[in-house]
C-alpha cells in the first residue's frame, strides 16, 4: 500500500559534538599512524575495489576521525587488504592496519558503529 | 665624509638594517613609531618552527643596534622623504627634518584587523580572539576565557584576511599556517587535556622544518585538521561558540562546538608604509605592499633612486627572511653610495 504523509529528511550535517569517535580512537591507539593522515588521497587512487566500486580509503578515514561511523561500517568490508595503499602512502601510515583495526573496532563495539 | 643612512622603522628588518649599515661603515640613524624597537618580535611568545623564544631575537637585535654610531630615535613617525640632488630630506609628523645620503624604509606589517571578518565575531563575542592575543596569553603564562575558566576545546581559522577577495587580500601571507600549528602545539602543551581543532583552506607548509612541525601536531599533539574556511561563528545560550564549515574532505556540512576560537590574522601593508607610499611617491603593488623595482633581482631597490626597501613593506615574510632581506638591502646601499658623487 501507497503510504503518504510528511517525511523529515535526515540532515547531511556532521554534528561533530553528538557523533562517538570511539572506533577512530581505538584505531588511533594501536595504530598512531592512524593520525598523520593527510587526505592526499595516494592511498584511494591506487585501490583495485574504489577502481570498480564507490570504495574510498581517503574519505572512510575522514568519516571515522568525524565519528560518522554508520556509513563506514559496511563499506570498509569491500577492501581486500591487498595493502596497495600502504605502499603508495607518502605518510607512511600504515592503511592496511587501519582498515583491520577499524572492522575490529566495529564487531567490538556494534554499538558505536551507529 | 661618513656617509649618513636613515632607516625607516625598528623591527626585525630595521635594526638587522641599521646594525650592518653600522658594520659597514655609515652612520645611522634609526626611526621607529613606538616607545621602543622591536616591532612585533615584542608581542609574540615562540618562534616557529624551532620554538625558540622571540626576545633571544630581540636581545641579538638590539646587541647589533647598540653599537657606535647607531642613534635611534623612538617615538617618531617619518611622514615624507624628499630627493634633491643625491639628498634626502627626511621629515617627521612634527615637522622635524633630518638628512640622508641613502634611506632604507623597513616600515613592515600590520596585522589584518579581523573585526573587518563580522562573520567570526572578533569584538563582539569575548571568547574570539585573534593569534596575537593567544601570543600575549602565552607569554602571561595563562590561556583563560574571558570567564576564567580554562578552554577545552579550541578552534584556529586559517586565513583570516589572507585568500579573501571580500577583504581586498587575493595573497597569502604565508606564516599562518605554521602559526596556527605552532600555536596548536602550544595550547596542547599548556593545556594537556584540551582539543583543537585547525580550519583550513589549504595547508601551507613553505618553509624549513614546517611540514615536520605540522606532523608533529597530529602524531604528537592529536591536534585536528579540518579542510574547510568556517563561514559564520554564533555564540550559544551555553556561551560556547557554534562553528559552521563544510568539512570538504567528508563532502559534507559541519557544525561544532568550541569554547575559545583564534583567528589567525594576516599580514597587511602598514598604514605608516602606505601613507609613506603616497607622500613620497613610491610605488605600490596590487596588493598594496610596496612594489620592488624588479621581483628577481632587485628585491630591495625603489623607484626612486637611494630609497631601498627592507622585510615585510614588500611582502609577508619570516624573520630568516626578513633578516636576509635586510642584509641584502644593505648590500645595496654599499654599491649605490660608492657609485654616488655625493
Amino acid at each position: 500500500m501507497e503510504r503518504f504523509g510528511f517525511a523529515i529528511s535526515k540532515g547531511r550535517q556532521i554534528d561533530y559534538d553528538a557523533n562517538s569517535r570511539h572506533i577512530a580512537g581505538y584505531i588511533s591507539e594501536r595504530e598512531p599512524s592512524f593520525r598523520v593522515c593527510i587526505e592526499c588521497g595516494c592511498c584511494a587512487a591506487t585501490c583495485t575495489t574504489g577502481n570498480f566500486t564507490s570504495f574510498s580509503l581517503r574519505e572512510l578515514h575522514i568519516l571515522l576521525k568525524r565519528g560518522e561511523n554508520e556509513s563506514v561500517r559496511e563499506n570498509i568490508k569491500k577492501c581486500m587488504l591487498c595493502g596497495k595503499c600502504t605502499l603508495v602512502c607518502p605518510r607512511g601510515v600504515n592503511t592496511r592496519n587501519v582498515v583491520t583495526l577499524a572492522r575490529q573496532a566495529f564487531q567490538k563495539f556494534p554499538a558505536d558503529a551507529v | 665624509m661618513e656617509k649618513h643612512v636613515v632607516v625607516i622603522g625598528g623591527g626585525v628588518a630595521g635594526m638587522e638594517a641599521a646594525g650592518h649599515l653600522q658594520k659597514s661603515g655609515f652612520r645611522v640613524s634609526l626611526f621607529e613609531k613606538e616607545e621602543k624597537p622591536g616591532g612585533h618580535l615584542n608581542d609574540w611568545y615562540k618562534l616557529f618552527p624551532d620554538r625558540r623564544r622571540s626576545s633571544e631575537v630581540k636581545e641579538y637585535l638590539d646587541k647589533i643596534t647598540s653599537e657606535d654610531g647607531i642613534k635611534i630615535i623612538t617615538g617618531s613617525i617619518i611622514d615624507k622623504i624628499v630627493s634633491d640632488k643625491n639628498q634626502f630630506r627626511i621629515s617627521d609628523k612634527d615637522g622635524k627634518e633630518y638628512s640622508a645620503d641613502a634611506v632604507i624604509i623597513a616600515t613592515g606589517f600590520d596585522l589584518f584587523k579581523s573585526e573587518r571578518k563580522e562573520e567570526y565575531g572578533y569584538g563582539i563575542y569575548d571568547n574570539v580572539i585573534t593569534s596575537a592575543d593567544l601570543e600575549k596569553m602565552f607569554r602571561s603564562g595563562s590561556i583563560e576565557l574571558a570567564d576564567g575558566r580554562i578552554p577545552e576545546t579550541v578552534g584556529i581559522v586559517h586565513c583570516v584576511g589572507s585568500r579573501d577577495e571580500k577583504v581586498g587580500n587575493l595573497y597569502c601571507s604565508k606564516l599562518c599556517c605554521v602559526t596556527a600549528v605552532k600555536q596548536a602545539i602550544e595550547i596542547r602543551e599548556h593545556l594537556p587535556s584540551s582539543k583543537v581543532f585547525c580550519f583550513y583552506m589549504d595547508m601551507r607548509m613553505g618553509g624549513a622544518y614546517y611540514e615536520e612541525l605540522y606532523r608533529e601536531a597530529q602524531e604528537e599533539w592529536g591536534v585536528n585538521f579540518i579542510r574547510g574556511k568556517v563561514s559564520e561563528v554564533s555564540e550559544a545560550i551555553n556561551n560556547k561558540l557554534v562553528i559552521k564549515s563544510e568539512d570538504t574532505l567528508a563532502g559534507k556540512p559541519l557544525k561544532m562546538q568550541v569554547d575559545m576560537l583564534v583567528l589567525m590574522a594576516g599580514m597587511e601593508m602598514s598604514e605608516g608604509g602606505l601613507k609613506l607610499s603616497e607622500s613620497s611617491g613610491l610605488n605600490k603593488g596590487n596588493n598594496r605592499f610596496f612594489s620592488p623595482a624588479d621581483h628577481h633581482f632587485g628585491s630591495n631597490k625603489s623607484n626612486i633612486k637611494g630609497i631601498f626597501y627592507a622585510g615585510t613593506c614588500t611582502m609577508p615574510m619570516n624573520i630568516t627572511e626578513t633578516i636576509s632581506h635586510a642584509r641584502a638591502a644593505v648590500s645595496d646601499v654599499i654599491d649605490y653610495l660608492k657609485d654616488s658623487k655625493a
